[in-house]
């Protein structure tokens, strides 16, 4: 089962685990996830503010964890991405991966997490207490060998 | 056609979407890509000085990708999502 959401809501992962835990399938679960940092802490995170292209992000989510699946013989897979405006700390993304074998458990999330890193259309925007600015691609994302 | 912008590229061009009737001779992206060039200095400047990606119909695509039967393109940076 793949299970895909977008959502500007908060999520709580440790129920979301829990579900995974409780279907019975299989044993390995592997979990990533990603929250908001402070990088510019001299000045001041307020917000992280993440815009995205709808009909496209549904699309590139839903393939990745279709490609997952396939190559990895996933049993379930879950993937939250969250847009709109964050605290620091709060929950970005979360992706878990269930297989019968931990390694596969752990490629597929990996794997997921590094395709969706540069191909899912999502930007992201600090807002500090001096000004904003959008956060540039970080090149060493686009070497990663996928 | 209509073409739809996001991000930091949304905000230059300051608006969200333009709709524009190509002429034949625009078969490409390439081609789109160079006649935005000449119809507005904001796109002149867009794609001379930023990095940028080009998605037809919800896919990435090259420069030299034939736009013919695309109904949307959306032109973004590129993404920093996860």
């Amino acid at each position: 089962m793949i299970d895909i959401r977008i959502q500007s809501s908060d999520f709580n992962f440790s129920k979301e685990i829990k579900n995974f835990q409780n279907n019975k399938i299989n044993g390995a679960v592997v979990c990533f996830l990603g929250s908001v940092r402070d990088l510019k802490s001299e000045e001041g995170l307020e917000k992280l503010e993440i815009e995205y292209y709808p009909k496209m992000a549904e699309k590139v989510l839903e393939e990745t964890a279709r490609k997952a699946f396939k190559e990895w013989n996933l049993s379930q897979c879950l993937i939250i991405h969250r847009f709109g405006k964050l605290d620091v700390n709060e929950p970005i993304v979360l992706i878990i991966t269930q297989t019968k074998h931990r390694k596969d458990a752990f490629r597929a999330n990996e794997f997921i997490i590094d395709f969706l890193k540069i191909n899912a259309p999502f930007w992201k925007k600090e807002h500090t207490n001096k000004k904003s600015y959008w956060v540039e691609q970080n090149k060493k994302d686009l070497d990663i060998k996928i | 056609m209509k073409i739809i912008f996001f991000a930091k590229i949304r905000e230059i061009i300051g608006k969200e979407e333009e709709n524009i009737a190509f002429p034949e001779n625009v078969r490409t992206v390439n081609d789109m890509l160079s006649f935005l060039k000449e119809y507005n200095k904001i796109y002149y400047n867009v794609f001379e000085n930023y990095d940028f990606l080009i998605a037809c119909d919800e896919e990435l695509v090259d420069m030299d990708y034939n736009i013919s039967k695309t109904k949307e393109i959306a032109i973004f940076p590129p993404v920093t999502g996860g």
